[in-house]
């Protein structure tokens, strides 16, 4: 009995398979940890819902998770590509070369790789303009603290998390000249253990906003407990710190992914290198928490937000030094893209060093 | 109403049981993963097929099996001197780490060199980091009759740490983008492969040497003896007059050293340079690898086959079934589970009143 159950069961996936669409279009992902619920994969899997809806059926989607960032990698995204999917994202940045690996082997496949800077004619590179939420928080963690010290937690010496850090530094200082920013470099992306520490330390020096840029709810969870303000990275936290959790800055992968999706069934697809930010929607701030934040404060942050839409504000507008006191943006320019992409060094006013 | 249940020591404990106990693991592993199946509306024999044979089914597969068991089956052959001995070594993830940082360490301070030499003394001396790292916890168990369970995992982190210094701090690659990442190595330091476009490396003919070597170990030398016995019985092995303090330093070292050189492979062969995530918990997965081959040098290289096949039906089970990377790891730990039952009911009889 169980046998014949079994074989009809057999029989139903494999008719299941073949009766997919031949002109289907096969999309495949590879997360770096599980989708969850928050976080930098949560919202990559929110874009590949998004892709999926907005498709429909000349489309199907795969990904494979926890795929960690050493030899595996190789052998995941190949599995993708050798098993038909005609378009890949690799949603992490050290997954660069493994992507450029596979990439020279299967010429006929396209690749999407998120925050990376090496490019293929099948490989595109994309990434989001967070930085443009990080001035909106700065202005806002400016204008909030009264201790005057903002705890900031890190992950890696990278010019996305630099190029943060002085955007938020930029804004706050701005409203609030006697504004500190104390600095813990965690060297991980995700680890609620080590962030819940790093976020207890800063606390205890005094900073009462908290920041992060890394991957878990453990900072913001952590400034709960000690009664100050914390703003969330990725997704939106508010759900785990209510009481601590004045914004978060959000990817929102969806348009571009349903756009990049389109183009391999329009046969348009190729390889570009793409930097978004508010102004096409894939910055977006989490709804301003009105508990924690005075209304004329989240009406200045909405008005920031439009004005850096449509280009009368810009995250790093001249005058700017850095911290040797040279001037790197003279006074009525802005930084442009390559200074951007390669920001290493820390603007003046913030102490310390930027590891190296 | 109260079960009491009882224990106690078979006499008749079959030799022939404990062998055949991780095929019976393997087919209650698979009779029971067809009712999980089952629950998530799949086809058991399908889904089996997608998870075990799918991911073998061409040469970048077979390949790839290769190039995920061969740290496995080294380290695990390692491994299998201490365990002989009732030495429980956990930390061969550290000592791995530490294979990678000093035989890559080789690689990169000598990063122009075209030398033949350069592959052989990365080589050796990733067998030497992963040794000295073992040493550690030999000499507090021989000094101090320190727990070499918590010291070798302890060291583990403290090793993933040096690795986090080196690759953070003075390795890290000038033209990275300021990423916790070593430049490559250079040519002559990396593994060769054995088939052009597959990546499977020269690490397999040294996991079946080192198997063939433990075998004759175990069998044929008065060290393999005494290992036999000491496992045995401690107090047997002092009457004969063994010195136990010995075998503890030869078995961490040899464990140490089969450690290391699988870091080396792995960061020389597949990998190419140094950072943080080098091993995807190899040192901790040969552990289940180890007892599932009996600790036999022969059932080891089986057993890691059995283990990376895991690994790599759970990415085609995602794959073409859609179900998460957790049923591998359920798998694993269902092998393991059902390993350690029969062996406990072949060793013990259990009442209950």
């Amino acid at each position: 009995m169980l046998r014949k159950i079994l074989t009809i069961l057999s029989f139903l996936a494999v008719f299941s398979v073949s009766a997919a669409h031949a002109d289907q279009k096969k999309i495949g992902f590879i997360y770096i940890g599980p989708p969850g619920d928050h976080g930098w994969t949560y919202m990559h899997d929110q874009g590949r819902i998004y892709m999926e809806n907005a498709l429909g059926d000349s489309i199907s989607t795969t990904y494979i998770e926890n795929v960690p960032e050493n030899a595996d990698a190789v052998r995941a995204i190949r599995k993708l590509a050798a098993s038909g999917h005609d378009l890949i994202f690799t949603t992490s940045f050290n997954y660069m070369d493994q992507t450029l690996e596979v990439a020279k082997e299967f010429p006929d496949v396209k690749f999407e790789h998120a925050t990376g800077f090496k490019r293929m004619d099948n490989v595109s590179t994309y990434s989001a303009r967070f930085y443009e939420g990080r001035t909106i928080i700065g202005h806002i963690a400016g204008k909030m603290t009264k201790t005057n010290t903002i705890g900031y937690i890190v992950s890696f010496p990278i010019p996305e998390v630099i190029r943060g850090i002085n955007a938020f530094y930029l804004a706050a200082s701005k409203v609030n000249p006697d504004v500190k920013i104390k600095i813990i470099w965690n060297y991980s992306w995700y680890d609620p253990g080590k962030e819940a520490d790093a976020a207890n330390t800063l606390i205890n020096q005094g900073a009462d906003i908290i920041v992060q840029h890394t991957d878990s709810y453990a900072p913001c969870q952590a400034a709960e407990k000690a009664g100050v303000l914390a703003f969330g990275q990725a997704s939106n936290q508010e759900a785990f710190c209510p009481n601590s959790h004045m914004t978060s800055i959000e990817d929102i992968w969806g348009p571009y992914y349903a756009a990049k999706a389109q183009a391999v069934v329009d046969g348009t697809w190729s390889s570009e290198d793409t930097w978004q930010g508010f102004k096409d929607g894939m910055v977006e701030m989490s709804p301003y928490n009105t508990k924690l934040l005075p209304l004329d404060l989240i009406l200045e942050a909405k008005n920031m937000e439009t004005a850096i839409e449509n280009g009368t504000l810009h995250s790093f507008e001249g005058p700017i030094y850095n911290q040797a006191g040279e001037l790197v943006v003279k006074e009525g320019e802005v930084a442009d893209d390559g200074m951007l992409a390669s920001m290493m060094f820390y603007v003046q006013g913030i102490d310390g060093e930027v590891p190296q | 109403m109260v079960f009491l249940i009882k224990v106690q020591l078979r006499e008749d404990y079959s030799n022939l049981i404990f062998y055949l106990s991780p095929l019976v693991a393997v087919a209650l592993t698979l009779f029971f993963g067809s009712f999980i199946f089952l629950i998530l509306d799949l086809s058991p024999i399908e889904s089996f097929k997608i998870f075990f044979i799918s991911p073998i089914s061409n040469s970048y597969g077979i390949s790839e099996l290769f190039v995920k068991a061969t740290p496995l089956a080294i380290i695990a052959l390692g491994l299998s001197y201490c365990f002989k001995n009732n030495i429980y070594n956990i930390g061969a993830e550290g000592q791995l780490t530490m294979g990678a940082i000093f035989g890559g360490g080789i690689g990169l301070l000598f990063n122009d060199s075209t030398s033949v030499f350069l592959l052989p003394s990365m080589i050796l001396f990733g067998a030497l980091g992963g040794a000295f790292w073992a040493t550690i916890p030999a000499i507090l168990k021989t000094k101090f009759n320190t727990n070499e369970i918590l010291t070798s995992l302890m060291l583990t982190y403290v090793a993933l740490f040096i690795l986090d210094y080196f690759v953070v701090g003075p390795w890290k690659d000038p033209a990275g983008y300021g990423l916790p990442k070593s430049m490559p190595f250079p040519d002559a330091g990396r593994l060769p492969v054995l088939i052009d476009g597959l990546r499977v490396h020269i690490g397999v003919y040294f996991a079946l040497i080192i198997s063939l070597i433990t075998y004759i170990i175990y069998n044929r030398t008065l060290f393999g003896f005494k290992l036999k016995v000491t496992g045995l019985s401690s107090k047997a092995s002092q009457y004969a007059g063994f010195k136990y303090k010995n075998l503890i330093f030869y078995t961490f070292i040899i464990s140490g050293a089969c450690a290391g050189l699988a870091g080396l492979f792995e960061v020389s062969g597949p990998i190419g340079l140094l950072y943080r995530d080098i091993s995807p918990n190899y040192g901790f997965t040969a552990i289940i690898v180890a007892f599932l081959g009996r600790l036999n040098p022969f059932g080891i290289i089986l057993s890691s086959l059995l283990i990376a096949l895991t690994y790599l039906g759970a990415e085609d089970a995602q794959l073409f079934l859609k179900i998460p990377s957790a049923v591998g790891f359920v798998f694993q730990g269902l092998v393991l589970f059902f390993l350690l039952g029969t062996d406990f009911l072949n060793k013990y009889k259990v009442f209950i009143k």
